[in-house]
């Protein structure tokens, strides 16, 4: 079925292609060729994925406790400023200091989250509300940091407000030929699948999320519960920022990705969030990212077309009916997207 | 009317037959209602099967049956939410074939829902009025005009309400009221009353049935759904049974007895007592001192509350429901803070902890199992270990051990008699009897010295009350205390060792079973005169 | 916070207990006439300046948020009011860029939007879609659309305001109220109207029943799936007014240039307590603060990095929402979908 909704979003893409004047089928294979035709495409492909898995995590992640994490965008955000913050401002040997700028940027993310996860459990704040907000915060705060007067400004940067490039020893290389980046990703996507199944804190976190009252009979704290979620949540979304940071921009730069959190919400939802199958969602939309500037460069297709077919994606992966009355396909058993956010509307 | 020779379902209940007594059918009168073989299947079950039913205009029907028998099935047929199979529907004498409620409503048929159809945030009037509203030019609402016809309606049949009202301020009695008003306001001629004595005191239940027989005099027919002979036996004209979907009985109140019904509704003798055996209670497990509980809305629920519970007794807290029970209970299970006064258990302090409560040694059966005590979509397995999946051996560091996890379920669901094909069938596919026969299995096979149920055999069929009941008593046996809160008279009378009443978040009496009456009980449940205690 | 009407004023008795249940809320208008005065009594020029900036920024938000409150109201939770409005802008820059027609302009609006509502509500009663994940398709996809077909350089004719003859030039009063751009003055009007319709006729007394007990008002026969169906559409309405407010003055179309307002209108909604009157204050408060903003920093009154007054609405939402939050009650059956038996 996610096969299906990727295909109709396709379809969709494809029609807007026409009424803009191109040929669909040109663009799709520039996009192709862009994403997987060759070692620097497909290198470019997992760069791209790289936050997308992160960010896919973090949605599907905050979904097992019934948490819709919208801020991803924010989290990314400080979780970029605060490791370039790191890498450029310490000197430290390799070992040390890679790990030290991608957890402090985790951490950084995840004290953002957690605030919003702490407002939902003791004050009933709904955390798609806070975490929006928190969004503006965060993009204020970090843009300020490097701004004219801000304490992390480049001082060689001119009028350009951007922190200085991290020092080599925090430089994200490449093992084997991939980017350490997305290796880190999949590592976090193993140990997040290993938490949720195997652990007592997965246990609880879904408890949480399938009925909060049982939880609370059960003895989990829910407001404990809900600040860890939201924190882990946001860890992995300021983890994609940092990995951007040390292992692409090399800097901060303010306003890079946006967008990121809504990319987080096809992939989860894509994933049927399992954080498994967000590697490959993850890495299907990394390539339309991927593939869209060659494909701009052939055709004129605007970049932002593959916004459009996300959000046919989420459509039809949110709606098999819709998907099975276009195939004329029989009534399966209804597909569980495991996800079931409205209810918890305003209420703690 | 009916042409056939004997409508009852070939189950050979004696007292049933319907055709040889005088006075089932009046010849020569049209009846209000008939049905006629009414068939409703549902994937899997026959809801209704060949359902026939009487009644005549001013008459009162009583149908009775067990939960799961289909008498809602059926009624929903008649009232248009479902559309039956098989079989015909004669309303004075013409078919009725009701598509939704709204045309049943214009035909002159109304229903009062066991969940009250009322929108709280509303008034008495708006409640009343709505869908089927006097407006001005422009779609302008008259609210005078509503408020005088609810008043005028309200003097008619004597049910005393006030239009102005907000309808979630109401008491439960007089919420139903409300709805009876809504289907007269409709111009109802039949009137379904859905399991309405369910909330009520028996006070408010002497009200309501007086109420219907006053609507009967003037000319209403009504359909009483309700589980409880006795007040089958006080209201009705006649009665029918069902027994999983069947009509196994139908017959003129006149003719019946308690026995006679009983054994119609559950198909066998009932033993409508349980075995228990007398037993010294020890020493006092739980101690509740004076304590003070707020509810969700931060209002004071329980308003100072005192008992004890000694191992080798049950104490069971008879209420009618929302006098505080809920928050007792949870401020006991350390689910809910206590604002003052103190809840011991085995002389230490409880507090605001469920898990630390818990690891007291108390088990708890909640009120509301599909809410508070299971988590539908879980496994079997997960929900039986639900409140211990952390510790050894189901758990090592906060890593499951799933090989553990099912060992336990597979000897949990063997001793409680769960029937299910498989310990990881998700919960939520469960029949209400077996996924609280998962809670007790869970609650009760612990080493506890204490067992707060609440509610226990609400809702649930009568094969799994009576094993609930029996392994409540077994562990009472075994020298546990046990707190039974119930709305259920007969729960409280046939479990109990001591009676308590709570009324307003107080505990307003305590009795001993063979020195109370039921009649007293209900006063008390009610916040009638407090004598001095008996008992505590 | 019931949702009983307040009657209308008909006799003494009925004013009394008017002042009385709204108590609270008429005392902080007093406050803040008071303190309008006052401000006005010390630099007339500026306080003026920010009050009709106040107002026009508020415009907008209210109608956003009036779009989420009437979905709310009749159950069905929106959060693609962002993409209404920034679909609604665009279309509504589009056509009227190209027919040149203002009127056009708004119907493409309002067109846009409603339908953007319809789809909402079909997603919800028929697909039985979270209507949370709706509303993200609607927002990733207005993203999408509105920069894809994105024309850079293009100008509209601007919405010229309309003074209201001698009461513009009341002091304060007359730029803060009666000189502003029709669409202003429909932001206004329809807090009125949503107010009355709610509260006082059959449509509102029904969208309440279906929001609080959808299955109260089934078994009377009340359509709830139609009532949900128009209800969205006309919310959307109101958004793609909302949307035309976005670029009333301006002329133009930016990407991303309803910068998350409709975020901040469900954010109004809540601290109005889902009534239109709340809605209108919540508003103002909001439409305040970007004011004030945007007033010190043009007149570099204090040396603050524009960015902490960024911050302001944002972080002002969320600590409004931590105190007032708890006692924000949503209609019941908000976010459920109905099972019809």
């Amino acid at each position: 079925m996610p096969l299906l909704a990727v295909a109709f979003g396709l379809i969709v893409g494809a029609v807007l292609i026409v009424v803009s004047g191109d040929n669909p089928l040109v663009a799709y294979r520039a996009m192709l060729e862009g994403s997987l035709g060759g070692s620097d495409a497909i290198g470019r492909t997992l760069e791209k994925a790289t936050p997308l898995v992160l960010g896919g995590l973090a949605v599907a992640f905050a979904f097992k406790a019934g948490l819709f994490n919208i801020g991803g965008q924010g989290q990314l955000l400080l979780g970029a400023a605060f490791s370039a913050w790191v890498g450029f401002n310490f000197d430290l040997p390799a070992v040390i200091h890679i790990p030290a700028a991608l957890i402090v940027g985790g951490l950084a993310a995840a004290i953002l989250g957690g605030l919003a996860g702490l407002l939902k459990a003791t004050r009933g704040v709904h955390e798609v509300i806070s975490t929006i907000m928190l969004n503006f915060v965060a993009a204020n705060f970090t843009e300020w940091m490097v701004s004219r007067d801000g304490p992390w400004k480049d001082p060689e940067g001119g009028a350009i407000a951007r922190t200085p490039l991290v020092q080599d020893s925090a430089d994200l290389p490449r093992i084997a030929g991939l980017p350490t980046g997305f290796l880190v990703a999949v590592l976090a996507a193993v140990s997040i699948w290993w938490l949720v199944n195997r652990s007592t804190l997965g246990f609880e976190v879904k408890t949480v999320g399938s009925n909060p009252k049982a939880a609370a009979y059960a003895g989990i704290s829910v407001t404990r519960i809900i600040v860890i979620t939201m924190g882990i949540s946001a860890f992995l979304a300021g983890l994609g920022g940092a990995i951007q940071t040390l292992g692409v921009n090399g800097r901060f730069e303010p306003g890079f990705q946006t967008g990121l959190g809504f990319d987080g919400i096809t992939i989860a939802l894509l994933a049927r969030t399992n954080a498994l199958a967000v590697i490959p969602a993850a890495l299907l939309i990394g390539a339309m990212d991927a593939g869209s500037t060659l494909m701009q460069a052939r055709t004129n297709v605007e970049p932002e077309v593959i916004n459009v077919i996300q959000a046919m994606i989420l459509f039809f992966v949110a709606a098999p009916s819709v998907v099975r009355w276009i195939l004329q396909l029989s009534e399966a058993e209804d597909v569980d997207t495991g996800v079931d956010l409205a209810t918890g509307w305003g209420t703690t | 009317m009916s042409d056939r020779g004997d409508p009852v379902d070939g189950t050979g209940v004696g007292a049933a037959t319907s055709a040889d007594q005088s006075g089932f059918e009046r010849p020569g009168e049209v009846p209000l209602l008939e049905m006629r073989g009414l068939t409703k299947r549902f994937p899997g079950v026959v809801a209704n099967d060949k359902v026939d039913l009487l009644l005549y205009e001013g008459e009162i029907l009583g149908l009775l049956g067990e939960n799961g028998a289909g008498k809602s099935t059926l009624v929903k047929m008649l009232f248009g939410i479902h559309e039956a199979d098989e079989g015909t529907i004669l309303f004075r004498g013409e078919e009725l074939k009701p598509s939704d409620p709204g045309d049943a409503i214009d035909k002159g048929i109304g229903m009062v829902h066991q969940h009250f159809q009322l929108v709280p945030p509303l008034t008495v009037a708006e409640n009343i009025v709505l869908g089927a509203e006097t407006t001005r030019a422009g779609g302008f609402m008259n609210r005078r005009a509503a408020e005088a016809r609810v008043r005028e309606l309200s003097r008619q049949y004597g049910l005393d309400v006030d239009p102005t009202d907000v309808v979630g301020d109401l008491p439960v009695g007089i919420q139903q009221r409300v709805e009876i008003l809504k289907a007269l306001y409709r111009g109802a001629e039949l009137l379904i009353l859905d399991e309405p004595t369910a909330l009520l005191t028996p006070q408010e239940t002497d009200e309501l049935l007086a109420i219907m027989r006053d609507l009967a005099a003037d000319g209403v027919g009504i359909i009483f759904i309700t589980h409880k002979l006795r007040e089958i036996l006080a209201v009705t004209d006649r009665v029918t049974v069902l027994r999983r979907g069947k009509s196994v009985g139908r017959t003129l109140t006149a003719d019946a007895t308690t026995e006679s019904l009983a054994e119609m509704m559950v198909g066998r003798s009932v033993v409508l007592s349980v075995e228990k055996p007398p037993r010294e209670a020890g020493e006092a497990v739980l101690s509740v001192n004076d304590v003070q509980v707020r509810d969700d809305r931060r209002q004071l629920k329980v308003k100072g509350a005192s008992f004890e519970v000694r191992a080798g007794e049950i104490l069971g807290i008879a209420g009618v429901e929302g006098n505080g029970q809920r928050e007792l209970v949870e401020a006991i299970t350390g689910l809910r803070s206590i604002v003052s006064g103190n809840v011991s258990i085995d002389g230490q302090e409880v507090v605001n902890r469920p898990r630390k409560v818990r690891e007291m040694g108390t088990a708890y059966i909640p009120e509301d199992r599909e809410r508070d005590g299971l988590v539908g979509p879980y496994s079997i397995a997960d929900n039986l270990v639900l409140t211990h999946y952390y510790e050894p051996p189901f758990a090592n560091h906060g890593v499951r051990d799933f090989e553990e996890v099912d060992k336990k379920a597979e000897l949990l669901v063997e001793r409680f008699d769960i029937r299910t094909p498989d310990i990881h069938t998700p919960v939520k596919s469960l029949s209400g009897g077996n996924k609280q026969k998962v809670i007790v299995a869970r609650e009760l096979s612990d080493d506890n010295t204490l067992v707060v149920a609440s509610q226990p055999t609400r809702g649930i069929d009568v094969g799994s009350i009576e094993f609930i009941h029996s392994q409540l008593i077994a562990a009472r046996n075994e020298g546990l205390a046990v707190l039974l809160v119930s709305a259920e008279l007969d729960e409280i009378f046939s479990l109990s060792d001591r009676i308590a009443v709570i009324y307003e978040g107080r505990i307003v009496a305590q009795r001993d079973p063979a020195a109370t009456t039921r009649e007293e009980i209900g006063l008390l449940m009610a916040g009638g005169e407090v004598r001095e205690d008996s008992a505590a | 916070m019931t949702a009983s009407a307040p009657p209308l004023t008909r006799s003494a008795s009925n004013l009394n207990s008017y002042v009385a249940r709204n108590a609270k809320a008429l005392a902080g208008l007093g406050v803040v006439v008071v303190a309008l005065i006052v401000a006005y009594r010390w630099d007339g020029t500026q306080t003026t300046a920010v009050m009709a900036r106040t107002v026009r920024e508020a415009a907008p938000l209210i109608l956003a948020a009036l779009c989420g409150l009437v979905g709310e109201r009749s159950g069905i939770i929106n959060i693609g009011i962002e993409g209404q409005l920034l679909l609604s802008a665009f279309c509504g820059f589009m056509v009227g860029s190209y027919s040149g027609s203002i009127i056009l302009a708004v119907v493409a609006a309002l067109a846009v939007a409603g339908l953007a509502g319809t789809f909402l509500a079909w997603t919800s009663i028929r697909l039985r879609m979270d209507q949370i994940i709706a509303g993200t398709v609607i927002n990733i996809f207005a993203i999408g659309a509105t920069s894809f077909f994105y024309v850079p350089n293009r100008t509209m004719a601007t919405i010229p305001t309309v003074s209201l003859g001698f009461l513009s030039d009341v002091p304060l009063v007359g730029p803060m109220l009666f000189d502003h751009g029709p669409l202003t003055y429909a932001a206004l009007v329809a807090v009125a109207v949503v107010h009355v319709a709610l509260f006082e006729t059959r449509w509102g007394l029904r969208t309440r029943a279906v929001g609080e007990h959808p299955s109260a008002a089934d078994t009377v026969g009340v359509d709830i799936f139609r009532l949900r169906y128009l209800n969205l559409t006309l919310a959307g309405m109101l958004a793609g007014l909302g949307g035309m407010a976005l670029i009333q003055s301006a002329g133009v179309f930016n990407r991303g240039m309803s910068n998350g307002k409709g975020f901040i209108a469900l954010a109004v909604m809540l601290i109005g307590r889902y009534r239109p009157t709340g809605v209108l204050a919540a508003a103002l408060l909001f439409g305040f603060f970007n004011a004030l903003q945007a007033q010190l920093q043009f007149k570099q009154v204090f040396d603050i990095p524009p960015q902490f007054f960024g911050m302001i609405p944002f972080v002002l939402t969320i600590a409004v929402l931590a105190i007032a939050g708890i006692s924000v009650r949503p209609p019941a059956a908000v976010g459920k979908h109905y099972e019809k038996e």
